[in-house]
C-alpha cells in the first residue's frame, strides 16, 4: 500500500524520545520508508542515539549499531565487511549522523570510508549545531546564529560546505535534501539505494530543530521550505559527477524568484542578535553560492 | 536463588533493545495542545500523515486520518500544514 506515492510501512515507532516537531525524526521516517526493512543503521553520538529511547525498547524499527562519536565511517566499514564475509548481499548499510558527527568530529572516518569506496550510504541530518548536548556551535552552524558557545555576537563564520567536500571525493552520488520536500528526499534515498555496489553515497539533509533554532514546534515544515525558497539551502544531486538542480530549487536559480533571507531569519530566535549588516552579509553569501551553482551548470 | 537464575536466563546475552512503540513511555502526556480533526472539513489529502514526525497519524483514503493520542506529542505541524484548516489545536488542561 502506498499513500501519496510513499510506502505505508512505518519504521519509526511512535513514542520515541524525539522533541515535539523534530525535523530529524521526520527525515528518518521518510529515509527508512525508502530503504525498507533490510537496513542496518550505524549511529554515533547524536540526537538519534537519544531518540531511540530506553532499554529494552527501541524507537527505530531496524537494527541499529550505536557507535562512538568519531567512528561512524569506520564502524559502517566494519559492518559492510562483516555482511560481505557472511555472504549477505541484500542489506543496505547506512551511516546516520548529525552535523557535528559529520562536519567536525566524524570527518576523518567518513573521508577514509569514502576513499576506500566502502559500499554504504552516509546520511548527515544537519540541525546546524550540537543540539543533543545543549546547542553548541559546530562547523555547520550558519553565520550569525547564537548558540551556547557563541552566546552574544553569534557565530562569525559561514557554514561548512559539507556536500561539496564529499563531492570532491568523487563518490558516485551526493545529494542534498530537507524534510519539507519528503518526495524529493524519498527519491534521493531510493536512488542512493539503487547504487549498491558502486561505493559510498552521501546525502545531506537540512533538518530544522525547534529548541535549537528557537521557534515554535509547529513551524518545522515552514522553516524547511523557507530555507529552500530563500536560497539558503540548495537542493541538488551529483550523480556520477553530473550536477543537477532538484525540482523544488530549480526556479530559484533566478535571483528575482528568491525570497529575501530576512523572512527565514526573523522567525528564528537564534538569529535575534543580527544587525542589518549581518543580514546583508548572509544575503551576499547566498547570492555568491548561487553564482557558483550557475557556473557549475554552465560548464556541464 | 532459583528465581534469580530464571531472571538471568530471561536477559539476552547482549543488551539488545527490540523495536516497540512507546520506547519513552506514553509520550501523549508531553502534550499541552491536542490536535482535533474536523472530518467534515477534511479533504483526505494525506498531508498530515505525510508531515507527522512521530508517525502517530494513520491514514486511509476511505476514512481519512486518525490520530493516536497515546503517543501524539502535540507539536502542531499537522494543524499548521492542513490546507483545509480542518485540524484545530485545543488546550487540554
Amino acid at each position: 500500500m502506498t499513500i501519496l506515492g510513499l510506502p505505508e510501512e512505518e519504521y519509526v515507532m511512535s513514542g520515541n524520545a524525539a522533541c515535539p516537531g523534530c525535523g530529524a525524526i521526520l527525515s528518518l521516517r521518510h529515509v527508512l520508508k525508502a530503504l525498507g526493512k533490510k537496513t542496518v543503521l550505524v549511529i554515533p553520538a547524536c540526537c538519534t542515539a537519544v531518540i531511540q529511547g530506553l532499554y529494552p525498547r527501541s524507537g527505530i524499527g531496524v537494527p541499529v549499531l550505536n557507535m562512538a562519536f568519531e567512528a561512524t565511517g569506520a564502524a559502517a566499514s566494519g559492518v559492510v565487511a562483516a555482511l560481505k564475509a557472511r555472504g549477505k548481499k541484500d542489506i543496505t548499510v547506512v551511516g546516520w549522523a548529525g552535523d557535528g558527527g559529520t562536519a567536525d568530529i566524524g570527518i576523518q572516518a567518513l573521508s577514509g570510508a569514502a576513499e576506500r569506496k566502502t559500499d554504504f550510504i552516509y546520511i548527515c541530518y544537519d540541525n546546524e549545531a550540537y543540539m543533543n548536548t545543549g546547542i553548541q556551535r559546530s562547523g555547520a552552524t550558519p553565520y550569525g546564529a547564537i548558540t551556547t558557545t557563541t552566546p552574544i555576537l553569534g557565530k562569525k563564520e559561514h557554514k561548512k560546505d559539507m556536500p561539496m567536500i564529499m563531492a570532491a571525493h568523487h563518490i558516485p552520488y551526493v545529494a542534498t535534501a530537507t524534510p519539507g520536500y519528503p518526495k524529493d528526499l524519498y527519491e534521493k534515498v531510493r536512488r542512493a539505494k539503487e547504487m549498491k555496489g558502486e561505493g559510498t553515497r552521501y546525502i545531506h539533509i537540512l533538518s530544522p530543530c525547534p529548541p535549537g533554532w528557537r521557534y515554535d514546534s509547529k513551524l518545522t515544515i515552514k522553516m524547511s521550505k523557507l530555507a529552500v525558497e530563500t536560497g539558503l539551502w540548495i537542493l541538488y544531486e551529483i550523480d556520477h559527477g553530473k550536477f543537477k538542480l532538484s525540482g523544488p530549487s530549480k526556479r530559484f536559480l533566478d535571483p528575482s524568484k528568491r525570497k529575501p533571507v530576512e523572512e527565514y531569519l526573523k522567525l528564528q530566535g537564534r538569529f535575534r542578535g543580527l544587525t542589518d549588516k549581518d543580514i546583508e552579509e548572509i544575503q551576499r553569501w547566498v547570492d555568491e553560492n548561487w553564482k557558483n551553482i550557475a557556473k557549475m551548470i554552465e560548464t556541464e | 536463588m532459583q528465581s534469580n537464575t530464571s531472571i538471568l536466563k530471561k536477559i539476552p546475552p547482549t543488551p539488545l533493545s527490540k523495536p516497540a512503540k512507546g520506547a519513552m513511555g506514553k509520550t501523549g502526556t508531553w502534550r499541552t495542545l491536542k490536535p482535533v480533526i474536523d472530518l467534515n472539513k477534511c479533504t483526505k489529502c494525506g498531508l498530515c500523515w505525510l508531515y507527522c514526525p512521530e508517525a502517530t497519524i494513520t491514514f486511509t483514503k476511505e476514512e481519512g486520518p486518525k490520530i493516536d493520542y497515546v503517543y501524539c506529542k502535540g507539536c502542531g505541524i499537522c494543524a499548521e500544514e492542513c490546507p483545509a484548516k480542518a485540524i484545530e489545536m485545543v488546550r487540554e488542561f
